[in-house]
């Protein structure tokens, strides 16, 4: 059974035709408003999340399909002690396809192999969110035109920031990028990325604490924000939340056609005065969200037909 | 020093010195009842200084553990006195229930009943990973 637990089980291809999926999606709604129809999408959020849920269940609704689950491990049976093994095992006799979001890193591979529908990884702990990267990369795709020959800065967590490295893993298949790494010492992006992606690809990168010395460059500015629930030590985290804003006069010497790009929820990390900025895409980014996921629940419900 | 040969059974040999006890204790030699030899430190042409381990039994060797372990090391397989065959090991892809994953945010650490798989993920380096959460293995 076919499930997408990290952005590297799609080849590059399979990415393309989701992402020429979702763009139909976007110039055909009425095409698809039916294709889910009869069809259930279980959202198995163990860990709370607003953005991600809806944006699975506005994706399953928008298909004709309908949607159960629950949003939180207080309401559902791993209060009482089940496995994701059973879980997954129990509601592939309810549903077509489950979406899954879970604290503990792995906890959706597990679900995969246990479960007889196609499972998605809605976010493990730190570890991968490969729906936020279809986002991303439909959201560049749409503002870029492509993949290929763009210079990509990520700014802010890029240790624990799991878009970060999952969006790092899905360019570096395509030619011609360039990476920009900013952020505080403490969070630079972990060496094992480094080495076993970015080195290993041959993807040139270079290192920074100033963002400002580096915004001429960028295509393409990927924000983050420091989350304080991957820290153990409170202080640490108070001491990083605000190593970068983003406002209007850090943008003064920026490409005319920079991508701002945000996984959301922002805390203080991009100025609300940046919002009206034409260069912000976050909010499109939100949108492509949807339409990507309602080309991979397609994707998946067709190839667990076969 | 003398160790008596052994009948029916294993010699394992070139283990890089130091790694002898790490293997038996992963091979779980300990739960044997027949003779076993651990030789630590003994000279060796190849590589200065090798541990080595006899097992006077016809047991069951699980060879991924020694390919993870020390991928250099040689198994002697004795019947009757005599060496029969003598086997090297690679690294093995995949290692099941053989080290667990340290990283408390894993889903091993709290679902008992899943297997702890790792993944080589770099054979010049014998790196593995965690399948489920891609912790380096200690």
């Amino acid at each position: 059974m076919r499930s997408l637990i990290d952005i590297l089980d799609f080849t590059t291809a399979e990415l393309d035709e989701l992402i020429a999926t979702a763009n139909d999606i976007i110039e055909n709604p009425a095409k698809y408003s039916e294709k889910c129809k009869g069809k259930k999408l279980a959202t198995l959020f163990f860990e709370p999340s607003t953005r991600t849920r809806l944006s699975f269940e506005a994706a399953m609704l928008e298909l004709g399909g309908s949607v159960l689950g629950f949003s939180e491990a207080n309401s559902s049976s791993a209060a009482k002690g089940e496995s994701v093994a059973d879980t997954a095992k129990t509601i592939s006799c309810y549903a077509d396809i489950i979406a899954m979001r879970h604290p503990k890193e792995g906890a959706p591979l597990v679900a995969a192999q246990n479960a007889s529908i196609p499972v998605i990884n809605a976010g493990d702990g730190g570890h991968n969110h490969p729906t936020q990267t279809l986002a991303d990369l439909l959201t560049i795709n749409r503002e870029k035109g492509g993949f290929n020959n763009l210079t990509v800065g990520f700014c802010g967590d890029l240790k624990f920031g799991r878009t970060v490295h999952s969006l790092i893993t899905a360019l570096s298949r395509y030619e011609g990028i360039n990476v920009v790494l900013i952020s505080p010492d403490e969070l630079k992006l972990p060496s094992y990325v480094k080495k076993d992606i970015l080195e290993k690809n041959n993807i040139p990168y270079k290192q920074t604490t100033d963002l400002e010395s580096v915004i001429p460059e960028l295509d393409i500015l990927y924000m983050t924000r420091v989350q304080r629930e991957r820290f153990f030590n409170e202080e640490d985290y108070l001491r990083l939340k605000d190593s970068y804003v983003l406002e209007p006069k850090k943008l003064k010497n920026a490409k005319k056609d920079l991508c701002i790009m945000h996984p959301l929820p922002r805390v203080n990390e991009i100025s609300v005065a940046v919002d009206d900025d034409p260069r912000a895409c976050y909010f499109k980014q939100v949108l492509n969200g949807k339409f990507i996921r309602m080309a991979l629940i397609l994707k998946l419900l067709e190839e667990a037909k076969r | 020093m003398n160790i008596d040969s052994i009948t029916n059974g294993f010699v394992i040999d070139h283990i890089t010195a130091g790694r002898g006890m790490r293997i038996y204790e992963l091979l779980g030699l300990d739960n044997l009842d027949c003779s076993v030899a651990i030789i630590k430190n003994v000279a060796s042409k190849k590589l200065g200084k090798k541990d080595i381990i006899k097992i006077d039994a016809d047991i069951e060797i699980d060879f991924d553990v020694i390919g993870y372990v020390d991928p250099g090391i040689t198994i002697n397989i004795i019947r009757d006195c005599k060496r029969v065959e003598k086997l090297t090991v690679s690294p093995p892809e995949m290692l099941t229930n053989v080290i667990k994953c340290k990283n408390p945010r894993c889903i091993t650490t709290t679902e008992q009943e899943i297997n702890h798989i790792f993944k080589l993920t770099n054979k010049e380096k014998g790196e593995y990973r965690c399948l489920y959460c891609e912790t380096k293995a200690n």
